[in-house]
């Protein structure tokens, strides 16, 4: 690791200003930054932590009903404080790594980073969420660009997540044996205006919604309306841990399974 | 009732205290005065012509003592290879040298390039990234089989080829073998992978070199399974230091599975810095670095032909295998899929005709060397699941094929060149179709059918060789070590005892289980004795630990040095009674004359031993110290069956393991729960290799699985809770505890009854046209095999 400065700023104002300045890094958890600043694969001059501000933290309800999760709140808070109100989000929260990522790693880190094996992408992708910053609020269908790419600007902060709770969701996970990260993972929603699937892992291009299904399952809530529907293998990952036809069928296999673990 | 102490208890083991409350005594946590860190620059090419290494900014750096590179080993031996093969012409292997530092060409991602000693850790780093390298990248091998065609790139350009050698075993079975296979009613024929692992200790490699300069003697400590072996081999070929100057420490070590075995570069390199810079050098591996240069294990590619005459006996085997060497020779790389791999291939069966041919090939690859089992389960894997195979072609339980063709009468001289002592496996199966609970097996595959899972059910027999044996013979077989080992046991003037042993404990619990040895046989409780290992100061030379050797061969010197104490002790004993000395008898920790109620403590005995006042000076020294130095008759031949039942998601390919047992015959048992211990690391090993591990490089030499988010370790969830029993017990003839040893089984006896059940899974669904799928069984590697 090279040496850096280290601030942990109080308030969203500091943070923003301390992330003004060059060769500034936000820092949420650090499950991913740190290890890539140990590999000597990173090298910022600032860290700003975010994790110091308590208007990031923790879990509300808003006056809709929409569960808002602040963005420096650790998945652990979230698998015990969401489990009453949106238990799908609450399951996949609980299931993100190890106790200890759990109690390091923050919901606006991993969507800030948005890699295309992690878990939250797909439940804000599948909630049609909305990921509020510093500056402005960004739809969920406008915010991810593709693998580790967002619509935030540099510098920008992710100060809170809302997500409308749905009527039935599930998310299923099948781990990449390794890293147990997603080597598939689907978020199914069931909204009163339609059903949300998010697939995440998969593709080429990060977490996407897959349409088709979308659309079968707004008509009929049921696994079997999966049936005869594919995604195509090109444009998915392939690697060592699963080819692109691999993951093509996976995503129809978990999509019919969280249908029907749904709840 | 069970015991409570001696042998066959199961007392906790000591050693675990320390281990469990973090008082362990590792090799990182030894830090010297004055000590310096050195962090090695690696190849990030797997071949390339070394043109130049510039240190001229990165020496000028903040903290930067010195940066070694090859050029400063030109003048010292390179790493040795400890076993010599002579090929199926009676030539011997070809064999590379291996610098310390590279000299002139990189061979794998990974070759230490350059040393950065600085004052501490991040400065040498630094230091690492102002080294400017001129490196001419050259195509590298990877492929074994593409390795050794003609015009192939070279990746010793002294050699005449990248084929180490071309082993053919027994050479004279040849003829006669391939005659059998045309004359054979049936042949079953399967080519299969067995899977390059990365041991991946807990703890990864450690050296300190130290260096006192009013005594010009040398310290190493490192992260070693065998420390006598490793002051022998850097001090004699390496360093040219002679063993009096140099000791070596391998204090409490995290796991070694093999790879702690050899001796390595950074070794030799921190005991050789420290002399030069006259301060102590530490270097600790990284995880990464671990994955790019501690030895691998396995990788053989094999085509394995069973013949069977019209009664479905067995007739013939024949295999020919590519074993990898990567890119250098390991300390013992060579022995692995011969001596260790050749001689195993009969297996529990009678089949009279048997020729193995086995081609070692140079890659651009970290070195491959010994891996918990060591060229024994790459025998066992092929041979049980062609048997598997074959079982399927005709139709026939394989159970029942295995129990008309096992071996039932010993001693038997198998015709690759072993004698098993004793065994039966018979027995061994009988116990694991009670354990297995096999007839309830149609019920429980029934059950997972309902929940819309495919369930199978593989068997396993094996046989291994340990206790790696009489010195003469591998000698002649090309060792070029001993292969015995070493004891002192000394009793202290007030009965307490410490036992200097070469073994070397990193797991095994020798703390706990070898004073249950000697405390049987004096009668004393196992709390006055300890044991001490791990550093040349402290006791003769030993061989060290690998190969499930410790109790059979050490534990066995133990006895012999003990029975010389029992003997001198006798003699004290009978003089402090005025009896005869052929009159005593040890009991319950005190010397008896034998028919009179006349008794002295083992205490009285031991005191007068080092206050000799009333003594028989004229007969004996004073003292109570022996030697003993045990060079095995044999091999040990432990053997068993195990059961493993899956279920296979259809949907996904998924694997789990639902229940495993292992009927084992170890020969006598010291500590049973230790036994049990060892057998449940081992499956999980097997397991691992079956359903996870896998090494992968890509075509340019690269390391794809180089970390753990790549390289898939079991973990407690990938495991079943395991029924293992050891009660089968045929005790080996030709030591003195009658034991076998047990560290290597699990790993063994696994990884064939793993795939074996996954491909009968397939089977119960109709897909018989999958026969077989290379491990690691990966969830896409079933799912492609069913939609094939």
């Amino acid at each position: 690791m090279y040496n850096f400065d280290f601030v942990r700023p109080k308030t969203i104002a500091d943070a923003a200003a301390a992330l003004g300045h060059e060769g500034a890094q936000a820092l949420g958890g650090g499950q991913t930054l740190l290890p890539t600043m140990k590999q000597r694969l990173a090298s910022p001059e600032t860290l700003v932590s975010l994790t110091g501000i308590p208007e990031m933290q923790g879990v509300c309800k808003a006056d809709d009903g929409a569960i808002c999760i602040g963005g420096a709140t650790p998945h652990a808070v979230v698998a015990a404080e969401v489990a009453a109100h949106y238990p799908a989000l609450a399951g996949l929260a609980s299931h993100i790594g190890d106790p200890a990522v759990r109690n390091r790693g923050t919901i606006g880190g991993s969507l800030a980073n948005n890699d295309p094996s992690a878990c939250y992408p797909s439940a804000v992708l599948g909630s049609g969420a909305t990921v509020v910053t510093n500056t402005r609020q960004i739809a969920a269908d406008d915010y991810f660009q593709g693998m580790f790419t967002t619509a935030l600007h540099e510098g920008e902060i992710i100060t809170e997540v809302r997500f409308p709770v749905p009527e039935k969701a599930s998310y299923q996970k099948f781990e990449q044996p390794a890293s147990r990260f997603a080597l598939v993972g689907v978020f199914v929603a069931k909204y009163a205006d339609g059903v949300r699937v998010a697939v995440t892992g998969a593709s080429e291009e990060g977490v996407f919604r897959w349409t088709e299904a979308e659309e079968a399952l707004s008509a009929n809530f049921s696994a079997d309306a999966i049936n005869g529907l594919t995604v195509p293998a090109d444009g998915m990952i392939g690697d060592l841990h699963g080819s692109k036809e691999y993951r093509a069928h996976l995503v129809g296999v978990m999509t019919k399974r969280a249908v029907a673990a749904a709840a | 009732m069970p015991k409570d102490h001696g042998i066959g208890a199961s007392p906790k083991r000591r050693e675990d205290l320390r281990f469990l409350t973090g008082t362990g005594n590792y090799t990182d946590d030894i830090n010297l005065y004055g000590q310096l860190y050195v962090h090695f620059l690696r190849s990030d090419v797997a071949h390339g012509r070394l043109n130049k290494v510039d240190t001229t900014d990165a020496a000028a750096m903040p903290g930067v003592v010195r940066i070694f590179t090859g050029d400063d080993f030109a003048g010292v031996g390179g790493l040795p290879c400890g076993w010599q093969v002579t090929d199926k012409h009676g030539q011997p292997m070809q064999e590379p040298g291996h610098p310390v530092l590279a000299q002139g060409k990189v061979r794998h991602v990974g070759d230490p390039i350059a040393a950065i000693v600085a004052d501490t850790y991040e400065q040498a780093r630094d230091a690492a990234e102002a080294i400017v390298l001129d490196i001419e990248e050259l195509p590298a091998v990877i492929d074994m089989k593409a390795a050794v065609q003609d015009g192939a790139p070279k990746v010793h350009d002294d050699l005449t080829s990248n084929l180490c050698y071309d082993w053919g075993f027994v050479e004279e079975n040849k003829a006669a073998t391939d005659e059998a296979f045309k004359n054979a009613a049936h042949v079953t024929t399967l080519e299969l992978v067995n899977n390059r692992l990365v041991a991946n200790p807990m703890e990864p490699r450690v050296a300190v070199g130290d260096y006192n300069r009013s005594t010009d003697e040398s310290t190493l400590y490192t992260t070693s399974q065998n420390p006598h072996v490793i002051r022998l081999l850097m001090g004699a070929f390496v360093l040219g230091i002679p063993e009096h100057k140099l000791r070596v420490v391998a204090p409490d070590v995290g796991g070694g599975f093999g790879t702690k075995i050899f001796h390595y570069a950074e070794e030799a390199f921190c005991t050789f810095a420290a002399r030069q810079l006259k301060r102590p050098v530490k270097w600790t591996s990284t995880r990464s670095e671990a994955f790019m240069s501690d030895a691998h294990g396995r990788d053989h590619v094999t085509k394995i032909e069973l013949a069977l005459d019209k009664d479905n006996n067995f007739v013939a085997l024949r295999t020919e295998t590519y074993a990898n060497m990567g890119a250098y020779l390991s300390t013992f790389a060579p022995s692995v899929p011969t001596w260790l791999h050749g001689t195993l291939m009969a297996g529990n069966y009678r089949t009279p005709l048997i020729y193995v041919n086995v081609k070692a090939v140079f890659t651009n690859t970290v070195p491959v060397d010994a891996y918990r089992g060591a060229g024994r389960p790459e025998a066992t894997y092929q041979l049980e699941r062609v048997i598997d195979k074959a079982a399927r072609e005709l139709g026939v339980d394989p159970i029942k094929l295995r129990r008309q063709n096992f071996i039932t009468q010993f001693p038997y001289a198998t015709p690759v060149a072993v004698e098993y002592d004793t065994g039966d496996y018979v027995a061994t199966m009988d116990k694991l179709e009670q354990i297995a609970d096999l007839s309830g097996f149609e019920a429980r595959r029934k059950a997972s059918e309902a929940k819309g899972k495919l369930r199978g059910l593989g068997i396993n027999c094996y046989i291994e060789a340990c206790g790696i044996a009489p010195s003469n013979l591998v000698g002649q077989l090309g060792a070029r070590a001993g292969l015995y080992e070493s004891a002192t046991v000394r009793v202290n003037a007030t009965g307490s005892i410490s036992v200097m042993t070469g073994s070397h404990s990193h797991g095994q619990g020798h703390e706990t289980a070898f004073p249950q040895v000697i405390a049987e046989m004096l009668g004393i409780d196992e709390s006055m004795i300890e044991i001490v290992h791990g550093d040349t100061a402290k006791g003769p030379m030993g061989m060290g630990t690998y190969g499930s050797r410790s109790l059979a061969v050490g534990g066995s010197a133990m006895v012999r040095a003990t029975e010389k104490i029992i003997n001198k002790a006798k003699k004290i004993a009978a003089h402090l009674m005025e009896a005869s000395d052929a009159d005593i008898e040890v009991k319950d920790g005190k010397f008896h004359v034998a028919g009179t109620d006349k008794s002295v403590a083992w205490g009285d005995v031991t005191l007068a031993a080092y206050v000799p006042h009333n003594y028989p000076l004229e007969d004996i020294e004073p003292g109570l110290e022996e030697t003993a130095f045990y060079d095995p008759s044999n091999f040990t031949y432990p053997s068993g069956a195990y059961c493993c039942e899956v279920e296979v998601d259809p949907d996904t390919g998924r694997v789990t393991i639902e229940r495993f047992s292992a009927a084992d015959d170890f020969g006598n048992i010291i500590n049973p729960m230790i036994v049990s211990g060892q057998v449940h690391g081992g499956i999980g090993q097997g397991i691992g290799q079956a359903l996870l591990e896998g090494a992968v490089y890509d075509d340019n030499g690269q390391l794809l699985t180089g970390s753990y988010m790549d390289y898939a370790m079991p973990r407690a969830s990938d495991v079943p809770f395991y029924t293992v029993d050891h009660s089968c017990v045929t005790p080996c003839t030709h030591n003195p505890l009658g034991v076998k040893g047990c560290g290597e089984a699990g790993a063994i006896g696994s990884p064939p009854a793993v795939v074996n059940a996954v491909i009968d899974a397939l089977h119960s669904a109709g897909k018989t046209n999958v026969t077989h799928i290379d491990m690691p069984l990966s969830p896409n590697r079933v799912w492609a095999a069913m939609n094939a």
